[in-house]
């Protein structure tokens, strides 16, 4: 994909060091530093919310008190979600990778904003210590659910207004690399790279970025009245003080719908490089997957209210937002179809990234599946705050968005590090994460169709056999998973040096050395076809053969 | 890639009328308040409020002077909180 020129000798990033020491790193405003930072964070945050899952697993083995007693149980549902949601998959792959690659694929030598990148940096730390800080002050942590609903939230004694305030600054992170995507996106393009040359990544990546800049603010808001509403009891939420709980919800959920699409569009982006890199075709239907992704931004913010079928709302508006909410099976299902179509007759190299998204096909598509039983008014009132919404989630967000994180760290490692990883240890992991994964969440399925209200800390003796079973499948999906990330940390070490090009790749990061230069290009490339053009590869392999 | 942002001046003039305008709108308002119009009060406090904020962004942010494209992205914003208006209406208004 157009001309850039390799520069083997130029000083890599991770060689090139602005200030010494730590600060090299804490002061960087490189994008690709900047990455690796979110990088560091966010696998930290990641093991502390597997770590509370566990915990949570592990109660759940008797249906009285196994390790932790009813109140633990509260903070650790309400801690697993507001550090997995708020502190990794939101801000996960857009963060990490997005700030890694985007200027790279679009063939710039940063994002717009360098130093404004380092700031939302700070703000996700700062963000994220605020909410681990209430776990250690007078009240205790808080115990109201990831999503704050009113009135609890106002009542409760626990500390809610510091992870409150936590998720406002993690918000401001989110709208400023938002920000700088769009920026980016707008200005700083290589010659020759039209919109519709763009990477489908860098799509998903910019479709996110308005959803950034857009929704947020509205949680922020949302978060603000509810300290307000804490601290001076006005009565904007309060049912008590003449407030309208509902109207919580709608202002939660205007926000924490969108995000839903900020966490899975840009793995649909990742999905969108990996089959065409390992299918050695082009991709199938580019300019319908660049367009679903606007789309699914777009309709993703008129489906709030399907959160709140079964919470007082008027009937009209059930049935106007049950009709939205399959609207967005429309986009979904085009993406997929497409990823299949691309794979089909292609000359496919089954290599760990492969197989992750593979595995995100299939669990993502049961995810989207079981969103529909959810999105039908009748089966929802079934079904609604039961362990069915929790397999639902989890299918999506972590089926989804998570291996898909994990395929991205498969796919972009060598470029990132300069390192190989061991193929067939990756490979050997996938199978305990995928068969830990379904016994963990699928159980979940069954156990919420059977009645098993979610969050709760004691249940019926019926549902032991499930419970048991679910909580073996969180133990060998924690196998799989530190199977997975002991070969990424011994590569990092004692890892093989990567080529510039180990997948036979065709979008601009792979005609860069690996690990990168700290400027990306030499002189920057000037673009003359699409991202995913293989004739040229295919070629040169016939030649060979 | 596109083009440079535009360097256009605005008349020390033009800054003044407008921020007449904005005052008098305000003064507007708070009288408004003091009568009452009933169901219609509440219509007519954000007609004046939409007319102020068409001034702030069109001369104070200097949009009416920028590229197209900034008037895409200030079109989405508003259609998008509009559809958030009319969607959650249809709660509110059928209970």
């Amino acid at each position: 994909m157009g001309s850039a020129t390799l520069i083997e000798k130029a000083e890599n990033y991770l060689e090139y060091k602005a200030h010494k020491g730590i600060f090299a790193w804490l002061l960087s405003t490189d994008h690709k530093r900047i990455g690796l930072l979110y990088l560091i964070a966010m696998i930290s945050f990641l093991w502390v919310g597997i770590t509370l899952g566990f915990i949570m697993k592990l109660e759940m083995l008797t249906p009285d008190k196994t390790i932790v007693d009813a109140q633990t149980y509260n903070a650790l549902f309400t801690l697993h979600g507001v550090i997995m949601i708020f502190l990794f998959i939101i801000p996960g792959i857009p963060a990490i990778f997005g700030n890694f690659f985007l200027p790279i694929q679009i063939g710039a030598r940063d994002v717009a904003f360098p130093r404004l990148n380092l700031f939302s940096w700070y703000l996700y730390i700062t963000g994220g210590l605020f909410a681990i800080a209430s776990l250690f002050l007078q009240g205790g942590p808080i115990d109201t659910g990831w999503t704050f609903y009113v009135p609890y939230s106002i009542r409760t004694t626990t500390n809610v207004i510091l992870p409150l305030l936590g998720a406002f600054i993690l918000g401001f992170s989110s709208i400023l690399t938002g920000l700088n995507f769009i920026t980016t996106v707008h200005r700083l393009r290589a010659p020759g790279m039209t919109f519709f040359r763009l990477p489908l990544f860098v799509w998903a990546l910019y479709a996110t970025a308005w959803i950034q800049v857009v929704a947020t603010p509205v949680v922020g808001i949302t978060i603000l009245l509810v300290v307000i509403e804490r601290v001076l009891h006005i009565g904007i939420f309060d049912p008590a003080l003449g407030g309208d709980p509902l109207l919580f919800q709608h202002l939660f959920w205007i926000y924490s719908h969108p995000a839903v699409y900020i966490m899975i569009l840009p793995a649909m982006g990742v999905v969108s490089e990996i089959i065409p890199t390992f299918a050695r075709r082009t991709i199938f239907g580019y300019k319908v997957i660049a367009f679903s992704s606007l789309a699914i931004a777009l309709i993703g913010y008129f489906v709030w209210a399907h959160h709140m079928f079964t919470s007082g709302m008027s009937d009209t508006a059930r049935m106007v937002f049950s009709l939205l909410t399959f609207l967005v099976a429309v986009p979904s299902g085009v993406k997929v179809f497409n990823w299949v179509a691309t794979l089909y007759k292609g000359s496919i190299e089954l290599r760990a990234p492969l197989i992750y998204v593979m595995m995100f096909i299939f669990l993502f598509s049961i995810g989207g599946l079981t969103g529909l039983v959810l999105g039908s008014l009748a089966t929802d009132i079934h079904v609604t705050d039961t362990y069915f919404v929790v397999a639902h989630f989890h299918y999506v967000m972590f089926g989804g968005t998570a291996i898909i994180l994990f395929a991205a760290l498969h796919y972009w490692f060598p470029k990132m590090f300069g390192k190989m990883y061991n193929e067939k240890l990756a490979i050997a992991a996938t199978p305990f994460i995928f068969v830990g994964f379904n016994l963990l969440y699928f159980t979940m399925f069954i156990l919420g169709y059977l009645g098993m209200p979610r969050r709760y800390w004691s249940y019926l003796p019926e549902y032991q056999t499930l419970h048991i079973i679910s909580t073996v499948g969180s133990w060998v999906l924690i196998l799989g998973l530190i199977i997975m990330f002991a070969n990424l940390i011994y590569a990092l070490f004692k890892g093989k040096p990567a080529e510039a090009n180990p997948w036979g790749g065709v979008t601009l990061e792979w005609t860069i050395p690996s690990p990168p230069p700290h400027e990306n290009f030499d002189k920057i490339p000037n673009v003359t076809n699409g991202p995913y053009d293989f004739s040229h590869i295919n070629e040169t392999k016939d030649g060979k053969s | 890639m596109e083009k440079e942002h535009n360097t256009h001046l605005i008349p020390y003039g033009t800054y003044v009328l407008v921020w007449i305008s904005l005052v008098s709108l305000t003064v507007l308002t708070v009288t408004m308040a003091g009568v009452d119009f009933g169901r219609i009060a509440l219509f007519l406090a954000l007609l004046i409020a939409a007319v102020k904020s068409t001034l702030v962004i069109n001369y104070f942010m200097h949009i009416k002077f920028d590229d197209a494209i900034f008037r895409v992205f200030l079109f989405v914003a508003l259609a998008t909180l509009a559809s958030i208006f009319i969607l959650t209406s249809t709660d509110i208004f059928f209970r």
